[in-house]
C-alpha cells in the first residue's frame, strides 16, 4: 500500500539511474548512427565543427561489400557457434559430475571456477606464451615428448586457439549456472525413473535435460552476447590476423587503424542490430521470469 | 553390497573430477609456479614442476622497471570507485521499484538491461570525442564513470532481487509505527539488506576489474589499469616468461581470492535472476 508521498519519493528516487543510463544509451547512439551517414575521415581534416558531408547509405553497402566483411561475419560465428558448443556440452557433463557425491567437492568447484575471475588480458597472455608458444610452450614441450612436431597454434589453427582460450574462461559460468540448475532437479524424479528401469541415457534426456533446458537458454543467451563483442583476446593474441578478425574487431580497426569514422560507424550499428536480436529472446525469458 | 557400490562410485566420480578440476586449473597453477622460476628455467625443456630454484627475484624486478604499484592503484580506484559510485546510485533506485513497483516498473528494469548489451565497439568512437572534449582521457575518473555506467544494469538488478525479498510487511508496520521515509531505509532496510548490497560490490568490482574493452581504448600511461598494463607485454617474444607470470599472478591473485567468496552472487548477478 504505498501513499502518493512514497510514490513521488519513489520515482524522484528512480530518476538517477534512469536519467544516467538514458544519456548512456542515446547520446553515443544518436552520434553513431549520425557519423553513419557521413564522410567522416578526422586525419583528412573532417571535423564535427566544419560539418559533416551527408553520404547517405554509402557507408552501410561499403562496409558490406567490402572483402573483409563476409569473412569476419564467418570468423564470428565460427568462434561464437564453437565457444557455445564446447561450453554447453561440457558444462553439461561437469554439471552432472560436480553434482555426485565426493571428497573435496568444495576444492574442485573452486579449482574449475577460477578462470572466470582471470582478467581477459591476462588469460590470453598466458595462452599464448606459457602454453602455445611454438617454441617453449607446455603443448610444444608435450608435443616433442611425444615425438610430434610442434605447432604454431596462433598461426596454424588460430581460430580454434582463440575458441579454446575464450572456452578456457567461459566454461566456469556455463558449469556453474547449470550446477545451480541441476541442484534444484527433484532428486525423487530421477530415483522413481531408476527404480522403473529407466537407463541412465534415458534418464538424462527425458528428465535432466528438460529440466536444464531454461538454464541452457539463458547460459547461451548470456555467453552469446558477451561473445560477440569479445576483443581483448584477439587483441593481445593476434591482432586480428590469421583470420581472426571478427565484426567487433573489423569495426575497431576501421574506426582506430584507419579512422574511417563514417565506415566504422555503419559497421556499429550492424553490431547493435545483431546483438539486439539476441538480447530480446535473452529479455523475454528475463521478463516472463520477473511475473513470477 | 549396496554400500561398497556407493563407496567405488564415490572414488571414481572424486577421480574424475579433481582430474577435469586440476586440469582447468592448471594455466593458472602453471602461470603461479613459473613467477618463482628463473627464466632459464621457465622455458627449460622438459618443463621443471617442483624441483627448481625458487625465487623471488621476477617480482622485485617487475616492481622495479614497470611502476607495478601505479597500476594496481589505477585498478583499485577505478574498480572500487566505479562500484561504489553505480552502489549509490542503484540503491534508491532498486529500493523504489522493489518496494513501490508500479505499472512501469517492469519495462524500466528491461530497459536497463537492454543498455547492457549495447556493444561497446559500436559507439567506442563517441565515447572518444567526449572523452576528448571533455579532457577525461586516459583519465580515472573517466574510467570511473564509463565502467560504473556499464555495470549499472547488472547492479540494480541485483539489489532489486535482493530488495525483492526483504517482506514488504516489515516496512509497513515500521510505517505504522511512525518512521519516516528515511528513517525507513536507514534502520530497517539497509540493515536486512547489506549482505545483498555486499554481494553485489563484489561481483561488480570483480567484473569492473578485470573490464578490458574500455580500460585497453581509453587510457595510455597515466590511468592504465592492470588490464592495460598486462597487455603491453604482449610483444615481446623469448625470455620473459618468469616476469610475465609475475605480473599476470599479481595481476589474478587478489581477484582469484574475492572470487571464491562470490561463487553464488555470480549466478544471481549474471543471470539477472533468472537462475537461483
Amino acid at each position: 500500500m504505498a501513499t502518493k508521498a512514497s510514490r513521488s519519493a519513489a520515482r524522484f528516487m528512480l530518476a538517477p539511474a534512469v536519467v544516467l543510463l538514458l544519456g548512456w544509451m542515446l547520446v553515443p547512439l544518436i552520434m553513431t548512427l549520425w557519423f553513419s551517414f557521413t564522410k567522416y575521415l578526422p586525419l583528412r581534416g573532417d571535423s564535427m565543427e566544419r560539418g559533416l558531408d551527408w553520404v547517405g547509405f554509402d557507408n552501410y553497402v561499403r562496409f558490406v561489400s567490402s572483402s573483409a566483411f563476409w569473412p569476419s561475419v564467418q570468423t564470428t560465428l565460427i568462434m561464437v557457434g564453437g565457444v557455445l558448443v564446447i561450453t554447453i556440452v561440457f558444462g553439461v557433463l561437469l554439471a552432472m559430475l560436480l553434482d555426485q557425491p565426493m571428497w573435496g567437492q568444495g576444492i574442485v568447484r573452486i579449482l574449475v571456477i577460477a578462470p572466470f575471475f582471470v582478467m581477459p588480458t591476462v588469460s590470453a597472455l598466458v595462452w599464448k606464451n606459457m602454453l602455445m608458444d611454438p617454441v617453449n610452450g607446455m603443448f610444444s614441450h608435450l608435443w616433442r615428448f611425444f615425438g610430434a612436431e610442434p605447432v604454431a597454434w596462433l598461426q596454424d589453427a588460430s581460430i580454434s586457439s582463440i575458441i579454446l582460450i575464450a572456452s578456457w574462461q567461459w566454461l566456469p559460468f556455463a558449469t556453474l549456472i547449470l550446477l545451480t540448475a541441476i541442484q534444484s532437479l527433484d532428486s525423487e524424479q530421477l530415483e522413481a525413473a531408476e527404480i522403473d528401469g529407466a537407463p541412465p541415457l534415458k534418464r538424462f534426456g527425458y528428465i535432466v535435460l528438460p529440466h536444464l533446458g531454461r538454464a541452457i537458454t539463458i547460459v547461451i543467451l548470456i555467453q552469446t552476447i558477451f561473445l560477440l563483442s569479445i576483443f581483448a583476446e584477439i587483441f593481445v593474441t593476434t591482432g586480428g590476423a590469421f583470420g581472426t578478425r571478427t565484426l567487433t574487431y573489423l569495426i575497431f580497426q576501421r574506426v582506430i587503424d584507419s579512422q574511417n569514422i563514417g565506415l566504422g560507424s555503419a559497421g556499429g550499428v550492424y553490431a547493435i542490430i545483431l546483438a539486439n536480436i539476441v538480447a530480446i529472446f535473452l529479455m523475454r525469458i528475463v521478463g516472463k521470469n520477473l511475473d513470477q | 553390497m549396496a554400500r561398497s557400490t556407493t563407496t567405488r562410485r564415490k572414488i571414481i566420480t572424486t577421480a574424475a573430477a579433481w582430474t577435469i578440476g586440476l586440469l582447468i586449473f592448471f594455466p593458472i597453477y602453471w602461470t603461479i609456479l613459473t613467477s618463482f622460476k628463473t627464466e632459464a628455467q621457465a622455458i627449460n625443456d622438459p618443463p621443471l614442476f617442483f624441483f627448481f630454484d625458487w625465487t623471488l627475484e621476477n617480482y622485485a624486478i617487475v616492481q622495479e622497471r614497470s611502476a607495478y604499484m601505479r597500476f594496481l592503484w589505477n585498478s583499485v580506484i577505478i574498480a572500487g570507485g566505479s562500484t561504489i559510485l553505480g552502489i549509490l546510485i542503484a540503491v534508491p533506485a532498486a529500493w523504489s521499484m522493489a518496494f513501490v513497483p508500479s505499472v512501469r516498473t517492469k519495462d524500466i528494469l528491461l530497459w536497463m538491461l537492454s543498455t547492457k548489451m549495447l556493444p561497446a565497439v559500436g559507439v567506442l568512437y563517441p565515447i572518444s570525442l567526449i572523452f576528448v572534449q571533455f579532457n577525461l582521457l586516459d583519465t580515472r575518473i573517466g574510467l570511473v564513470v564509463v565502467l560504473m555506467l556499464i555495470n549499472l544494469p547488472i547492479i540494480v538488478w541485483m539489489l532489486y532481487t535482493y530488495f525483492r525479498e526483504i517482506p514488504g510487511e516489515i516496512l509497513e508496520a515500521a510505517r505504522m509505527d511512525g518512521a519516516t521515509l528515511r528513517e525507513e531505509i536507514f534502520y530497517v532496510l539497509t540493515p536486512m539488506a547489506i549482505p545483498g548490497i555486499a554481494s553485489t560490490l563484489l561481483l561488480n568490482f570483480i567484473l569492473a576489474w578485470n573490464e578490458a574493452f574500455w580500460t585497453l581504448n581509453l587510457t595510455a600511461a597515466k590511468a592504465a589499469p592492470l588490464t592495460a598494463f598486462i597487455a603491453s607485454y604482449s610483444s615481446p617474444e623469448g625470455l620473459f616468461f618468469a616476469k610475465l607470470s609475475a605480473v599476470s599472478t599479481m595481476a589474478i591473485a587478489p581477484i582469484l581470492i574475492l572470487g571464491w567468496f562470490s561463487q553464488k552472487q555470480l549466478v544471481r548477478g549474471l543471470t539477472f535472476g533468472a537462475v537461483k
